[in-house]
């Protein structure tokens, strides 16, 4: 591979197998994903979306390939790496602003530090005034923003998303995924996002990977690129959104029981 | 903090007190007092200063086994559920500790360790600690998955994981388990001292028992009740002070 391509890449995985006893939930799975882009995993459940998720973050050890994050080979969580959690893990004894600057108090920086960087972030999730609520006193929707402000905390270059909106009501959901549209603008990062909504991922994705299980692979990568420019409302109406969106339906339908 | 209407307290309070003067007056027994005769003895006794005297004896072997219980507790309870081997090595001896018939055992306790505070000390710890343990083991072991998952992702090492995670997240069920051992310690500290040897609040008891005092003897007890509610509303105090969010409502002043 030469090295405009790789440097192009932010994340690789390569022949990554996953065994569970004698359960396969991933076998021999190759995936780029391009730097500074969204990419979905979408698929119907049971495929290892979220094994493979785990797989990057380092949460879990694959059976055999290897993952590729910014050119190093990683087995463990690194500081390159932060994760979205879709139950929000937040703990529920400590404030907003003590969540948000969890990743950083881990890393070892100081509070006053820590907090100033925490307040921006929550301040950009749309959380401003929260900082000394708890999470039992937030609705889900503000919840979610807790853990994806703790993860943009860390200024990580890659955000694991796993089903981040998966638990937030559906109005609270549209208007996530359009503020994740202008974060991926915004904050240069990559994004790996794991859904099983298909309108969900032809909305926000940059590319959108296809898992089907049995054997879990990737049976198609789509790259959306028509109705990129145009704004939130009018991509939800755009034909090629339209069109993926059954072609995808098409591939998958088979899969659903 | 959740505030409960004073009137809600008064009430409560009077009607506890007031069924206790009714049955004393009809009378129950001729052993049980009313309340207004338990309360003047009550006086009576912090009057002349028997009372302090006694809980100087009582509290020693109270607080020291309270205090030794919580920490050794909390500990060998966080081993437990951390450790799958050794919960298997050590959960049996504390479910046998709590089930055992402690009365019974005590004359064995005395043989090896005499009469003094050491076997005192000792029954406090027997009644209180196989609680503070197996909860403080249940709720280690039943940490959200996801919370401790959350720790590694954001690099917590096994030390912030176990220390800033684990045991926060434990902390309403480690509490729960410290208030009911508490309590147990309590009727330990007054066991002890009535059958190992007679000192402190279980010599007014039995003393006052051997005349046919009974109001002092009820006012003893009564004292050392009102001791315990004083001490568990302590332990929500010191709860609700260091983990404020696990606070939805449980605790109350």
């Amino acid at each position: 591979m030469n090295d405009s391509i790789t440097n192009n890449i932010a994340v690789s995985v390569k022949n990554v197998s996953k065994n569970y006893g004698e359960t396969e939930a991933l076998k021999d799975m190759s995936l780029d994903f391009p730097k500074g882009q969204l990419t979905s995993l979408l698929g119907p459940s049971g495929c290892g979306k979220t094994t493979l998720l785990k797989i990057i973050a380092g949460l879990l050890p694959a059976t055999s390939g290897e993952v590729i994050v910014n050119g190093v080979k990683v087995t463990t969580p690194g500081p390159d790496r932060a994760f979205v959690f879709q139950d929000f893990a937040l703990m529920p004894w400590a404030s907003v602003i003590r969540n948000v600057a969890f990743g950083l108090e881990l890393r070892g920086v100081n509070k006053t530090e820590r907090e100033s960087i925490a307040h921006k972030y929550i301040g950009d999730v749309g959380l401003k005034g929260f900082e000394h609520s708890y999470p039992h006193e937030l609705s889900g929707g503000m919840r979610q923003r807790v853990g994806l402000a703790r993860a943009l905390a860390v200024n990580a270059d890659v955000l694991l998303m796993d089903e981040p909106f998966s638990a937030v009501d559906e109005q609270t959901r549209r208007k996530f995924q359009e503020d994740l549209l202008n974060l991926v603008k915004v904050e240069k990062k990559t994004f790996i996002f794991v859904t099983h909504s298909i309108e969900e991922a032809v909305y926000v994705s940059d590319q959108i990977a296809i898992l089907l299980p049995r054997p879990s692979r990737v049976s198609e990568i789509i790259k959306p690129s028509g109705f990129k420019h145009k704004d939130a409302d009018s991509i939800r109406k755009d034909s090629e959104y339209l069109d993926i969106v059954d072609r995808i339906w098409k591939s998958l339908r088979t899969y659903v029981q | 903090m959740n505030h409960r209407p004073l009137y809600l307290k008064i009430l409560s309070a009077s009607l506890l007190f007031g069924a206790w003067e009714i049955s004393g007056r009809i009378p129950v027994s001729f052993a049980f007092p009313t309340f207004v005769e338990s309360m003047s003895a009550l006086f009576v006794i912090i009057k002349d200063g028997s009372i302090f005297v006694a809980y100087m004896d009582t509290l020693q072997p109270l607080f020291l086994g309270i205090f030794i219980s919580a920490i050794l507790g909390i500990g060998i309870g966080l081993w437990v559920g951390l450790s799958e081997k050794f919960n298997w090595l050590v959960s049996p001896i504390f479910i046998v500790m709590q089930a055992a018939p402690l009365a019974a055992l005590i004359p064995l306790l005395i043989m090896v360790y005499g009469v003094d505070l050491t076997s005192k000390v000792f029954v406090v710890c027997i009644m209180a600690m196989p609680v503070i343990v197996l909860n403080t083991g249940n709720a280690v072991r039943n940490t959200p998955f996801s919370i401790k998952e959350m720790g590694q992702a954001f690099l917590g090492s096994k030390k912030d994981i176990i220390f800033k995670i684990i045991l926060p997240s434990s902390s309403p069920i480690i509490f729960a388990g410290l208030r009911l051992g508490v309590s147990a310690g309590f009727i330990g500290a007054i066991l002890a001292e009535l059958k190992i040897t007679p000192t402190g609040i279980g010599d007014i008891i039995s003393y006052s028992r051997s005349v046919g005092d009974y109001p002092t003897m009820y006012a003893a007890i009564f004292s050392i009740i009102l001791l315990a509610v004083f001490f568990l509303n302590f332990l929500e105090r010191i709860e609700n002070y260091l983990f404020k969010g696990n606070n939805k409502g449980y605790i109350s002043d």
